[in-house]
């Protein structure tokens, strides 16, 4: 197998908690706590969890918008982990994001056309001219008229906002894109239509997504492999019809059974969690999820669980001490 | 599906017309909303941003923006009264009382400055006690019953020192304190995670089942509405689509914008990575709705008939559709 466009490789992010009278940072709040996974050229990875869980925070460290604590992160076997913001530069156009809510990421007083102009402004590409074409381009390849190139941001919808917010995502032809909640802002009926653009552009441009969402639907129907993530941790990845067929860990089950789905005849039996997330400042001791889980015993409030491949050799890993088929 | 008695109606929505004044001129928010709410059940009311569903809770509980949000017309029939045009001293009584309210932002709902204790004691001592003793072993009684642990400690803590899904049980103790005939939840699990919307829905079903009181749900999450509603109402730019039991909303849609709805959301049964059904453009704001049907310009099945405003025809004694075309539609075909 040839190498994965992208490697991660134990990775961590803490940040210092400023308390006290002189602010010193004595504790830290483990937001990532060493997670390892590759993204494949033209792949989705989907990564589900609670708020909370490190998703974010994670998708940010990819695109170096966060400097990681420590661990590797591999772009064509480049470590970009603790780059400089100057030697980072040429990696930029490789590495994308897209947020959650683009008026956010977008620049209010900017037209849209000096907008998606712009990447090609800062990596010193073509005249003027040439720019106006692409821009003209962009707009097509995303479904807006070229007259939008003169509008505000704050003159579209929640949905074409989206679409503005790819089309400056993939304007340097990127091989990887970091989408954090792309569509859970947008109403249900716009959701699809942002979503069929995104795989047409994955299939068009030969695109990596890694895709961040709390909708296990929605991630579902665009990932080839999903990473379930709970208080900084990966607790189980899979192959995205394994994950639903074959849920591992205890967590992901509950997951699973808690999403209201849009039919009565499956009103289906839910697996209440106790409680909340404990807080990534004071994490639990073992197994992250032990204060939740109906099953922990004292193994798992003293011993962390690795993640570990299941015996059915598809790729399908999980981190419980207890791992076993339920189904 | 028992017969509607007329006794079992608790509040009775008639023609409801809701107008902001806006710098843009009269926006109608509402514009002829009839629907009832039955006793001991919960009624959903589903659309997409815009379509009037949270203006027509703020109508009912009369807490219009003001002064640019105004009733033009319709009654809200509830105990006997019309709500619409009470006396804003009797609307606060029944505000709280015989109408519990819950929001989607629980730290809204909460005054974070007083302690939980405090704010539930209030509502006991306006409403059922003068004892402030009393209101608040009722505060604590009330916070045991929507599983907050150690209740008698938690009336001295401030919101802030609660989670999201606590603070929304509280919200919903506060709903509930004094035994309201029904409780209107606008997007009540919208800001908390899927495990503890888990919690909270589970929680309101198992007090409806305790307390017998009817709720109407609003919400843009269709599988919410699937698995709490036993009726539904779908709007769609201030008006309703269409309406009935949940079993026959979604087995059978008859309007093209619900079928759209149902066919457009990815499933954990969808093929993955295939092209999803969609609704051609966009949600329209107020400012530009069309006359006549509200979604013609988005329906793939308009005619010319569409610029007139369709009337509401039943497909089934209970279920109701607002479409000029809807017995002309091919079958629908459900998920697998």
């Amino acid at each position: 197998m040839s190498q994965p466009l992208i490697q991660v490789e134990n990775l961590a992010m803490h940040f210092p908690v400023k308390e006290g009278l002189f602010q010193r940072s004595r504790r830290f709040c483990r937001a990532v706590d060493g997670v390892s996974f590759t993204v494949g050229a033209g792949e989705t990875i989907g990564l589900v969890g609670e708020s909370g869980c490190g998703k974010s925070t994670l998708g940010k460290c990819i695109v170096r918008l966060l400097r990681p604590t420590s661990g590797r992160i591999l772009f064509d076997g480049e470590d970009l982990s603790q780059l400089s913001a100057r030697k980072m530069k040429p990696y930029r156009r490789h590495l994308q994001m897209i947020f959650q809510d683009p008026v956010e990421s977008l620049n209010a007083r900017h037209t849209v056309g000096e907008i998606l102009a712009e990447p090609f402004a800062i990596h010193d590409i073509g005249d003027p001219a040439h720019r106006r074409e692409k821009v003209r381009g962009l707009l097509d390849k995303v479904g807006l008229p070229s007259s939008a190139a003169d509008r505000y941001p704050f003159e579209f919808s929640g949905g074409q906002r989206q679409r503005i917010g790819i089309a400056r995502a993939i304007a340097l032809e990127p091989r990887a894109i970091v989408c954090d909640e792309p569509v859970s802002a947008l109403d249900v009926s716009i959701q699809s239509q942002v979503l069929n653009l995104m795989l047409d552009l994955q299939r068009e441009m030969g695109l990596s997504y890694l895709f961040i969402a709390h909708n296990l639907a929605v991630v579902k129907h665009v990932s080839d492999r999903i990473a379930i993530m709970y208080l900084g941790h990966i607790v189980e990845f899979a192959d995205a019809e394994n994950l639903y067929r074959d849920p591992r860990h205890p967590y992901t089950r509950a997951l699973i059974s808690a999403i209201p789905e849009p039919d009565p005849r499956r009103r289906s039996e839910r697996i209440v969690l106790k409680g909340d997330v404990p807080s990534p400042i004071h994490p639990p001791s073992g197994c992250p999820f032990h204060t939740r889980c109906p099953y922990a015993t004292d193994h798992c409030r003293q011993e962390v669980p690795r993640l570990r491949p299941t015996p059915d050799t598809t790729g399908h890993e999980v981190a419980c001490h207890y791992d076993r088929p339920w189904n | 599906m028992p017969a509607t008695d007329p006794n079992d109606i608790v509040i009775d929505v008639r023609d409801l017309v809701t107008t902001f004044d806006t710098d843009a001129g009269v926006l109608t928010a509402v514009d002829g909303v009839s629907f009832a709410v039955r006793r001991g059940r919960t009624l959903g009311i589903v659309g997409e941003s815009g379509c009037g569903k949270s203006v027509t809770a703020l109508s009912i509980m009369r807490l219009l923006p003001q002064p640019m949000g105004k009733i033009r017309g319709g009654e809200v029939l509830f105990d006997g009264r019309n709500l619409a045009t009470l006396p804003p001293e009797e609307m606060r009584r029944i505000r709280g009382g015989r109408i519990g309210m819950i929001f989607q932002e629980p730290m809204t709902a909460l005054n974070p400055v007083q302690t939980i204790g405090r704010q539930l004691s209030e509502i006991f001592l306006l409403h059922i006690t003068s004892d402030r003793k009393q209101a608040l072993e009722m505060s604590i009684d009330m916070l045991r019953k929507v599983g907050i642990p150690s209740p008698e400690i938690r009336v001295g803590e401030y919101p802030h020192q609660l989670s999201g899904g606590m603070r929304q049980r509280v919200v919903i103790a506060m709903a509930l304190a004094c035994k309201p005939a029904v409780v209107i939840a606008d997007e009540p699990t919208t800001a908390l995670d899927v495990t503890i919307q888990a919690q909270i829905l589970e929680l309101m079903h198992a007090l409806q089942e305790e307390m017998g009181m009817a709720i109407i749900l609003i919400t843009h999450d269709l599988g919410v509405i699937a698995d709490m509603c036993d009726d539904v109402v779908v709007m769609y730019g201030g008006r309703i689509a269409e309406a009935g039991p949940v079993d026959d909303i979604f087995a059978a849609p008859a309007h093209p914008y619900t079928r759209g709805l149902l066919s457009s959301i990815p499933r954990l049964t969808t093929p993955r990575k295939s092209r999803l059904n969609v609704i051609d453009g966009m949600v329209p704001s107020l400012a530009e709705l069309p006359v006549g049907c509200r979604f013609q310009n988005r329906c793939p099945f308009r005619i010319d008939a569409c610029a007139r405003q369709p009337p509401r025809e039943n497909v089934s004694p209970q279920h109701t559709v607002a479409c000029h075309r809807w017995r002309d539609l091919p079958p629908f075909v459900s998920a697998p």
